[in-house]
């Protein structure tokens, strides 16, 4: 069992390294899939290094998240993407993607622009903190994948968000 | 599964003609629709008469989607078999009038089938029973078998239209996203099936997301967004050969809510660039685009007026989400909703008279129509989360999508008919959302 959880982890991590497809990455999010480099999926390395994506993913903090309907960065936001940006920075081969999501309280066509909005919220600020805008891509998923499922604020607060997902290093 | 079916419609011969056409439009036959039925009509529809062995069940088959199609307009109420007096045992014997008016049928509709190897042949006629005549005359229909539910469909827009004065709208498809698990785990693949849930054809795998699919004027091609490369982008399919093909693939930019124009050759959607949504539209063979909107705001969902001349569209330049028109090639917009809430997913009738939309008023998601001016805003529906009207063929009904409540929550299609009545789900294999209702098949 401890064998198979650590070929899991490398098979997870070369994934990581090799897929540039975000719709394969952030699009399962907290839908089991143990490849998705989201809230509850497995990810590279270990949180105690500094630099894995696992240490981004949950020492930095890879999400921002938006009040109803808004794509204004909030104070926390910004001292996210302050930590985002000082990590992309001391790990130059990697690319991401910042994926912009909505809660189900709008209607689709809106939801992907107001997605899109949120996603480039994110990259606008990053890059403004230094971080080149080619190692930067952003997609709007709109209301398609939410991580929490209840039909309540706690719920919405959390899937109105802007996900930074590591992808595949410059020199890989 | 595209199953063949070459209709023909053809006179039955010899067949007389209803004395007087006046006679049909002042009596009890005629519903008005316009003007809000209250009692549904009563008519019998006995199961048609087979002309050849073996055929019998195909003649009550038949007469239950004839039956079905009429009673789910809201519009009829089908007499059951059990109170018939007289049967229909000879499609050329003469009605007992007395028979059917003695258990108040106001209509009456008696078919023959003939089925013939892989061939059917169908022919009907309708009768007003209280006037004792033919409404119309007798027409038969041919095709092949597999394709018999859409000659059922046709008998009933023969008999709709000849008592409301209205376009029919039973023979038609609809495209649409088939959903299944849950909202955090949710796949989503292209399918096609008639209007009524019947005859299910999947157009895609559910491997990547696709959202909203929309028929062209003819039915022949679907525009779609798919986030097959993982962005979004707009695909078109034609529904024949379920071939597709990648409309736009600019790096950097999303595109998504796509729609044809009335002439089948130009489209409009939306892209996304930075924080920046706008309208453009785009040749189809050429790859053209123009540029239609340009503003900081949100532009999309439009849709074409049926002359094409127009497009209505979402913008929340205002500050919140709210309709607008303008002129096909872009240029000067006219907001139109100025209700309480937020305003999207306009579509334009196909009569030119109403634009049908989602609301989002104090929590809650209706589907409404209002004039072309934005007056006579009218709710047709109230829930947790309507959303995306799409128009039958005859601008009488409107079919869109319904999310319950909650983490098991699911979304189903449902129709409504433009006056608020006649609310029903459309069942469909799995869950479905953003439907695209086609046209009225030749």
């Amino acid at each position: 069992m401890k064998l198979r959880t650590s070929l899991l982890i490398t098979f997870a991590a070369l994934t990581l390294a090799a897929c540039t497809n975000p719709n394969r990455f952030g699009g399962g999010e907290g839908g089991g899939d143990p490849f998705a480099n989201g809230a509850n999926g497995a990810i590279a390395g270990s949180v105690s290094d500094p630099s894995s994506p696992a240490y981004f993913q949950q020492a930095v903090g890879d999400r921002v998240l938006f009040a109803v309907d808004q794509s204004t960065l909030s104070p926390e936001g910004r001292a996210t993407l302050d930590g985002q940006a000082v990590w992309l920075l001391q790990n130059a081969d990697y690319t991401a993607v910042i994926e912009g999501h909505a809660d189900e309280r709008g209607t689709r066509e809106y939801n992907v622009a107001l997605g899109a909005r949120r996603a480039d919220a994110a990259r606008a600020y990053l890059v403004s903190q230094g971080v080149p805008s080619s190692r930067l891509q952003v997609v709007s998923y709109g209301k398609e994948r939410p991580i929490e499922i209840c039909s309540d604020e706690a719920c919405y607060g959390q899937n109105r968000r802007a996900v930074t997902v590591l992808a595949g290093g410059l020199s890989s | 599964m595209m199953y063949r079916v070459l209709c023909t419609l053809l006179a039955v011969g010899a067949i007389t003609f209803a004395p007087t056409l006046t006679r049909a439009q002042s009596g009890p036959l005629r519903i008005e629709i316009t003007e809000g039925v209250i009692e549904p009509l009563p008519i019998a529809v006995p199961d048609l008469v087979a002309e050849t062995a073996g055929s019998a069940e195909m003649g009550a088959q038949l007469a239950r989607v004839i039956a079905a199609d009429l009673t789910g307009t809201g519009l009829f109420r089908e007499l059951p078999g059990s109170a018939f007096i007289s049967q229909i045992g000879d499609f050329g014997a003469p009605v007992q009038y007395a028979d059917w008016k003695a258990i108040n049928a106001q209509a009456l509709v008696t078919g023959a089938v003939n089925v013939s190897g892989n061939q059917i042949n169908v022919k009907f006629r309708l009768y007003d029973v209280f006037s004792g005549a033919e409404l119309g005359e007798g027409l038969q229909f041919s095709g092949t078998v597999d394709g018999w539910r859409r000659i059922a469909h046709k008998v009933a827009d023969v008999v709709y239209s000849r008592i409301t004065g209205e376009g029919g709208y039973f023979d038609s498809r609809v495209v649409y996203v088939s959903e299944t698990g849950p909202k955090d785990n949710r796949r989503k693949r292209l399918a096609v099936m008639d209007y009524d849930g019947a005859n299910v054809q999947y157009l895609t795998g559910s491997e990547d997301i696709v959202l909203a699919p929309r028929f062209s004027k003819t039915g022949d091609r679907v525009l779609y967004t798919s986030y097959e490369t993982g962005f979004p982008r707009i695909y078109v399919l034609d529904v024949g050969s379920v071939q597709q093909r990648v409309l736009e693939n600019n790096v950097g930019t999303m595109s998504f809510a796509p729609r044809f124009a009335p002439d089948g050759q130009t489209l409009v959607y939306s892209v996304s660039q930075g924080s920046n949504t706008d309208i453009y539209s785009m040749n189809i063979n050429s790859g053209a685009t123009t540029r239609l909107t340009n503003t900081p705001a949100i532009e999309t969902a439009p849709s074409f007026s049926p002359d094409g001349g127009r497009i209505v569209f979402e913008s929340d330049r205002s500050g919140s989400q709210q309709l607008y028109v303008m002129p096909a090639g872009g240029g000067e917009a006219t907001r139109i909703s100025f209700g309480e809430g937020r305003y999207g997913t306009p579509v334009w009738s196909p009569r030119g008279d109403l634009i049908a939309f989602t609301k989002q008023s104090k929590g809650r998601f209706h589907v409404g129509v209002m004039r072309i001016d934005g007056s006579e805003e009218r709710l047709l529906t109230a829930s947790f989360l309507d959303e995306g009207p799409t128009w039958s063929p005859n601008g009488r009904v409107i079919m869109f999508a319904r999310e319950t409540q909650g983490a098991d929550g699911r979304s189903t299609l449902y129709s409504v008919d433009i006056t608020g009545r006649n609310l029903r789900a459309v069942r469909t294999p799995e869950g479905g959302s953003d439907p695209s209702w086609g046209p009225l098949q030749p």
